[in-house]
């Protein structure tokens, strides 16, 4: 299967919509490419089982490149493993969902289409480039019409949040650079240099060199996954962005970075992520629990999930950062868990905003009554979010945890009973929230006489809610998906360690 | 074996299709409890022993989950003499809860959702109880949990049932951190999930996996006590011990049968499960069982003492089922592992298989008296005797036997606790003896408060008018019936045949001459309450104002409730959430923020263009890598 599809395909989909007149046009041509996404996404699924299920061992299928500009050894190279498929099926369900929440936009309906769909294609680019260069260039998609998104379709201190957001992806982009551009210097293939995460692999970097130049790698991707203390965007960002830019970002963009940290950072440098792995844990726990604290005290729907996505994202780096196999499976399933269970919490709080105009905790109130099926969606995103058995969250979380433990000293122990510790923590700002929003008695009588989801946002709930349970229910097909990618990063590691 | 395996399958099926009506659900439960009948009777008469002793079955098993190449969770059905007890357990008292809730729940407006919650309860519970892995027992523990909130929360627009299913959530989830942190030490050493495979490789002298847990060590204790110490933390928490009770009393507040059902019978015993499953290991270290022990014990006296001054029936109920589970917990602290010295195990089980009924009986009682008030205090009671036979009657039953008055079931269990602490240790003995007495005070102040006392207003002035609607219907009869027919023959099973520590039958007798002391002072208790409670006096304002500030306290519940809201409240949101929330806000942003603002000065100072648009600043940003590329390539080398 050519992968180039995976870019081709929203390409034209976002250029037909600046082709098409109307705003039902508009609309159905955005849902069908969303649609056309997913329907490639199983097939890209289907096509790696099968290859797989033929006994295909190569870290990386469906390769395929061109030479881009040869002086400098750039080249459009890209493949992939469960790992990318992953992150890639968990691209199509938000962005369809994403779409389906924006149906009813109510102004330039054309252009946030557009960027919507624009942005997809960064992260596909993304997720399957096999070329340090290429995998920036998507990084720079990714980024650039999320400012847009915000600072056109946003609320509240809009301008604000969007210049926020936007230096400091930035800033993690300009790191993330220097990172790259330090590994590319360093590499040697007939006397020049190479960007291909391949052969940059399998050659390997110094230590030396590798110490230097990973901060800058791991921050610069940390800062997209809410690295504490470069988490403060992630508040500001969600809270004013419309609804399926919020599911976009935490979703998907702070996914970005939790596989940057994990292909570029880890996988690269496995000797410098062994070094420094003391200081991923710390400021892992720290966005852990402080995350969950803060949100404690969050009175904002909003607010409260972007804190609490700092509060899970931690958990990736938590497993990236204890570099055992058990762990890293974790963190990957966290990636998708908490991209699938943050689009339908943002997707539950869109849609009660929509109706009633406030997400402030303590204005709303007893929505169970008038809209139940709202109601129970943002029941089942906070349910997952607390890692209950059934949802992905459990899995993923579970998960984590048992690869820690796996590390037998103290310092490990502690880091996982810190971790451990959020899960209470958690339950209390989730049914805080739960509890003063949804269940309680009718505060604002207005409120009566508004009515339940659209045909849109049920499907779109109900999409990721399958996404959800599927691995919740039944994560073996999942961990098995991945485990042939996360072997090969864990075999660099236990090579350097040795 | 096989077989049972596939009939509790076929169980499974059916409850995984949500019942959505209260029909539905009742007949699917039915069919239920007859398999789990079918499996008991299977298991412990047509496969009968080997080699004297019930085998532990592992009936199914399928890997969900793969964590390394050791450890996994495998999901799995156990079946052993405790599980297959419990699934009889479950499915009938859940049976009988269904039924009465078709008459006490009718014209709901969330009829349907509360037998879909039900069903889910019992889904996760049956999950729980056949779970052939450490892990297993985990994720139904948790979704028990969850059904349990989602029930307390039932009237969801009413405040305090919110706040009562947030609390017995979380603090619930508090204790099951350390049920996890126990699975992850367990699991660590142990090397498997497995009940099974655990407890023979921890068991066995001089393996690998016994060596390294007893002498890995931390602050003194060895990671085995530290493991089996945090996994009762998990249980204590389920099963309301003292102090993490907080959440039953106000888990009141959910409808009666779900009280009946899951705070009475089945979901706070999970604990006492838990202990029980993992006894083999608990039996190699005794400061665990020490710890369970005095848990037990404490909780056993404190909520007899507390229930003693309660005035909400449902809330007395909900102390006596802590003290009860209490009696349990600390029976299988004083209990060993084999012969005789086993007593304490087989004692408590059965304890916990009497208790379900007739608990399960008192609560679906005074649901039939909430049904006719409208109220759950005390004083709108009285004098019901006349409007309520059978209720009357059954209740009646029920309190004998939890009193532990002969033949009545409680009676048999209670003495064989009594027995156990006496053999073990005489302090324990005392307290639990004086606790005894105490049950039969309190409960019969229930009862004569309810049934008795004041010959109490007419039906008419009662408000009932012409909608009088007697006992309430058929449904809510029939359970009441069942259970008190059972609450009077149950005592009789020779229990310890079945279920025992090491699964070899156990010959269990009540000597007379012991019975003496404990009858005897239940008697006193019951005429005691009789004296105070039968009649309208001021006899009990006497006695409560002559205890004074010891009354208040009790009254108070020991002010343990605020001192969780007090640590709550003060300490963890304010000295902690709010700190961290403000940091956030102006310290760690601020300093990105200055960053900012320091970058923004020093653009403006070299370049004096700040346009403000982030287009030129993405210009000047590839413009910067263009130039660090450059340097890059001509100055590094």
């Amino acid at each position: 299967m050519d992968l180039s599809l995976l870019i081709i395909l929203p390409l034209i989909t976002a250029l037909a919509i600046l082709l098409v007149k109307g705003l039902k046009q508009v609309r159905i041509v955005a849902l069908l490419g969303a649609a056309a996404q997913l329907i490639l996404c199983f097939f890209l699924l289907y096509f790696y089982y099968q290859e797989r299920t033929k006994g295909s061992a190569a870290d990386f299928l469906f390769q395929s490149g061109y030479i881009w500009y040869e002086p400098l050894g750039i080249n459009y190279h890209v493949g992939v493993d469960g790992i990318s498929i992953a992150m890639i099926l968990l691209t199509a369900f938000v962005v369809f969902a994403g779409v389906l929440v924006s149906w009813k936009m109510e102004k330039m309906n054309k252009e946030f289409f557009f960027l919507l769909i624009f942005l997809s294609l960064g992260a596909y680019g993304f997720f399957i480039s096999l070329d340090l260069f290429t995998l920036f260039f998507f990084l720079e998609i990714a980024v650039i019409p999320k400012f847009l998104l915000i600072g056109i379709w946003g609320s509240g201190k809009k301008e604000y949040s969007a210049m926020k957001l936007a230096l400091m992806l930035m800033g993690g982009s300009a790191l993330v650079f220097v990172g790259l551009a330090g590994l590319y210097f360093n590499t040697n293939v007939n006397g020049a240099h190479t960007f291909s995460l391949i052969q940059i692999a399998h050659q390997g970097i110094p230590l030396g060199v590798q110490k230097v130049f990973f901060p800058f790698a791991f921050i610069g991707f940390g800062i997209f996954t809410a690295l504490f203390p470069f988490h403060t965007w992630v508040p500001d960002g969600h809270s004013s962005a419309p609804t399926a830019a919020s599911m976009f970002l935490a979703g998907i963009s702070m996914k970005l970075g939790g596989y940057g940290c994990l292909r570029v950072a880890a996988y690269l440098m496995p000797g410098a992520a062994h070094y420094y792995s003391t200081i991923i844990i710390i400021l892992a726990c720290i966005a852990i629990l402080y995350g969950a604290f803060a949100t404690m005290m969050q009175t904002d729907l909003k607010y409260i999930n972007a804190y609490s996505s700092v509060s899970h994202c931690g958990f990736i780096l938590l497993g990236i950062g204890m570099l055992t196999k058990t762990a890293i499976n974790g963190a990957v399933i966290q990636m998708v868990s908490h991209g699938l269970m943050t689009a339908l919490f943002f997707a539950g709080i869109g849609m009660i905003y929509d109706r009633t105009h406030s997400r402030q905790v303590a204005q709303l109130g007893g929505l169970m009554k008038m809209m139940p099926f709202i109601s129970t969606v943002f029941v089942i995103a906070g349910l997952c979010s607390l890692g209950l058995p059934g949802f992905s969250g459990f899995v993923a979380e579970m998960t984590v945890f048992m690869g820690s433990w796996e590390k037998g000293d103290l310092f490990y122990r502690l880091a996982t009973i810190v971790a451990c510790a959020s899960i209470v923590v958690t339950a209390v700002y989730i049914l805080r929230a739960v509890g003063s929003s949804i269940m309680g008695p009718v505060k604002n009588n207005d409120y009566l006489k508004l009515g339940d989801a659209g045909w849109n946002e049920r499907l779109a709930a109900a999409l990721l809610i399958i996404g959800i349970i599927a691995i919740g229910v039944a994560p073996f097909w999942f961990t098995d998906l991945i485990n042939p990618g996360t072997d090969t990063i864990i075999q660099k590691v236990a090579d350097v360690i040795k | 074996m096989p077989l049972a395996g596939f009939v509790i399958l076929g169980l499974f099926g059916r409850k995984y299709f949500k019942n959505f009506s209260g029909i539905i659900g009742t007949g699917l439960l039915l069919v239920s409890a007859a398999l789990a009948l079918y499996t008991a009777y299977q298991y412990f008469f047509v496969n009968g022993k080997v080699d004297g002793a019930y085998p532990s079955v592992t009936a199914v098993k399928y890997t969900w989950l793969s964590f390394s190449e050791k450890v996994s969770i495998d999901m799995g059905i156990i079946l052993d003499p405790i599980s297959a007890m419990m699934l009889v357990v479950v499915t009938f008292v859940s049976l009988m809860v269904h039924i009465f809730s078709l008459g006490y729940m009718k014209g709901e407006e969330r009829f349907a959702t509360y037998y879909a919650f039900l069903g889910l309860f019992t889904f996760s519970m049956l999950g729980l109880v056949i779970s052939a892995n450490l892990f297993q027992t985990y994720i139904f523990w948790e979704l028990v949990g969850v059904s349990s909130y989602l029930l307390i929360g039932y009237y969801y627009d009413k405040p305090s049932a919110v706040a009562a299913s947030k609390k017995a959530f979380i603090v619930t989830r508090f204790a099951d951190l350390g049920f996890l942190i126990g699975i992850l030490i367990l699991a660590f050493y142990g090397e498997t999930l497995d009940f099974n495979t655990l407890i023979q490789r921890l068991t066995e002298h001089q393996s690998s996996q016994s060596i390294a847990i007893t002498t890995a060590s931390f602050a003194g204790v060895t990671a085995l006590t530290w493991g089996l110490v945090l996994v009762f933390i998990g249980g204590a928490g389920k099963s309301a011990m003292f102090p993490l009770h907080i959440w039953l009393p106000d888990a009141m507040e959910g409808p009666t049968p779900v009280s009946a059902l899951i705070h009475a019978a089945t979901m706070v015993v999970a604990g006492v499960y838990l202990v029980a499953r993992l006894f083999p290991l608990f039996t190699l270290t005794q400061a665990a069982l020490g710890i369970v022990t005095f848990v037990g014990l404490i909780s056993a006296f404190l909520a007899a003492i507390i229930a003693c001054t309660q005035t909400d029936i449902k809330r007395v109920l909900a102390y006596s089922t802590m003290s009860q589970i209490g009696y349990m917990m600390f029976a299988l602290g004083v209990s060993g592992y084999n012969g005789e010295a086993g007593l304490g195990y087989t004692a408590s089980l059965f304890h916990l298989f009497t208790h379900a009924f007739f608990k399960s009986l008192l609560f679906l009682g005074a649901g039939a008296v909430i049904h006719l008030i409208h109220s759950n205090e005390m004083k709108d009671m009285g004098g019901l005797r006349k409007y309520m036979p059978i209720t009357h009657i059954t209740f009646l039953v029920a309190c004998l036997a939890i009193a532990g008055i002969p033949p009545f079931a409680g009676f048999f269990s209670k003495e064989e606790i009594l027995l156990a602490a006496f053999n073990s240790n005489k302090i324990v003995y005392g307290i639990a003896l004086f606790t005894s007495g105490l049950t039969a005070f309190y409960m019969f102040r229930l009862y004569f408060s309810i049934f008795w006392r004041a010959a109490g207003p007419s039906p008419l002035e009662r408000g009932w008018g012409e909608v009088f609607h007697g006992e309430g219907t058929f449904s809510m009869k029939l359970p009441l019936v069942i259970l008190g027919a059972c609450t009077i023959v149950a005592g009789l099973i020779p229990f310890g045949e079945y279920v025992s520590a090491n699964s070899k039958p156990l010959a269990s007798h009540v000597d007379p001459v012991f019975s003496i002391a404990p009858v005897a002072l239940a008697l006193a208790g019951i005429l005691l309450a009789m004296w105070m409670y039968k009649k309208e006096s001021s006899r009990p304002q006497q006695v409560s104002a002559a205890l004074g500030g010891l009354y208040k306290t009790a009254y108070r519940k020991f002010y343990i409730d605020e001192i969780y809201l007090f640590v709550t409240k003060k300490i963890i949101f304010n000295l902690i959430g709010r700190p961290a929330a403000w940091i956030d806000r102006n310290i760690v942003d601020g300093l990105m923020n200055g960053i900012a603002a320091v970058t923004a000065g020093i653009s403006s100072l070299i370049k004096g263009i700040q346009s403000g648009k982030v287009q030129s600043y993405a210009l000047y940003f590839f413009g910067g890598i263009i130039a660090l590329a450059i340097i890059f390539l001509y100055l590094w080398k």
